[in-house]
């Protein structure tokens, strides 16, 4: 599941999309960030996105675009088991790492540091 | 009275006049060395993402499937630390989307922002604040997952 090269190559394209939406459309990054994700998740419903993670592991799992990937994952697996009602419960299953450690490492750093410039 | 707002009127004038030329004569964004900047530090950022993955898969256990998460764990914390020590908008300067699109990126907005309005206090300041640019991604990425599966289940259920 990914080598290094193949890592390195899809994560720098992933990046180069998201500078070219910033700097051909004059989109702001947060649109472009928003943008990526829905993409990401749009992917997967259509069954490309895990083919992606199979050739490129890492370059494929660490952008942003993973994250609508993960919501649209965790949301199917519960769906599986409990229909309807298991798309809410489960949307946040996979992606609960990135969450709640981006909660708890920003919060403490909030604490830690002081505001550099 | 009279004469003040048909002054403030004229000066407004002159401002969006103003903002008219320099929209024309600012320059375009160098496309090509962003775009460059941006693969490298964005293929540099998965580099190490699936060095720390391959750590996880062979000394602790992790199947493959299962290693993406401490993966995003590790590379949100030493994202969120280097934010704290200032190092992270240096690097953002530079590479531009290449350290804004990784997942460290939302880290990053996460916490610079909680970081910004700690003076704000605790539960106003940082509490209120630290989604003030990840939420829109978190926002985004649910809404379009939720339907995105609901027609998925529903065209599995036909």
């Amino acid at each position: 599941m990914g080598t290094y090269w193949s890592a390195f190559l899809v994560g720098g394209i992933i990046c180069t999309i998201g500078q070219l939406l910033m700097d051909m459309t004059k989109m702001t990054p947060s649109h472009v960030m928003s943008t990526l994700v829905v993409a990401g998740a749009v992917l997967d419903g259509i069954g490309l996105y895990e083919p992606l993670i199979e050739f490129a592991g890492a370059g494929a799992t660490v952008p942003i675009t993973s994250f609508g990937n993960s919501l649209v994952h965790g949301a199917m697996a519960e769906a599986k088991d409990h229909g309807l009602i298991g798309i809410i419960t489960g949307i946040f299953e996979v992606t609960s790492a990135g969450i709640s450690s981006a909660i708890i490492f920003g919060f403490l750093v909030a604490l830690v540091f002081k505001p550099k410039g | 009275m009279k004469q003040s707002t048909g002054k403030k009127r004229m000066d407004n004038e002159k401002k969006r006049k103003y903002q008219q030329m320099t929209m024309k004569m600012r320059p375009n964004p160098p496309i090509i060395s962003n775009s460059i900047k941006a693969f490298l530090v964005g293929g540099a950022i998965s580099l190490l993402g699936q060095g720390i993955q391959n750590i996880y898969i062979n000394y602790f256990d992790f199947s493959k499937e299962q290693a993406g998460n401490p993966t995003v764990a590790t590379l949100i914390f030493i994202s969120a630390l280097l934010t704290g020590l200032g190092v992270y908008d240096k690097i953002g300067q530079f590479a531009g989307a290449g350290s804004a699109v990784p997942v460290t990126g939302f880290a990053n907005s996460i916490a610079s922002a909680a970081l910004e309005h700690r003076s704000e206090g605790i539960v106003l300041g940082v509490g209120g604040n630290m989604f003030k640019l990840a939420g829109s991604v978190i926002v985004f990425g649910v809404v379009a997952a939720f339907f995105i599966a609901l027609i998925k289940t529903l065209i599995s259920l036909i």
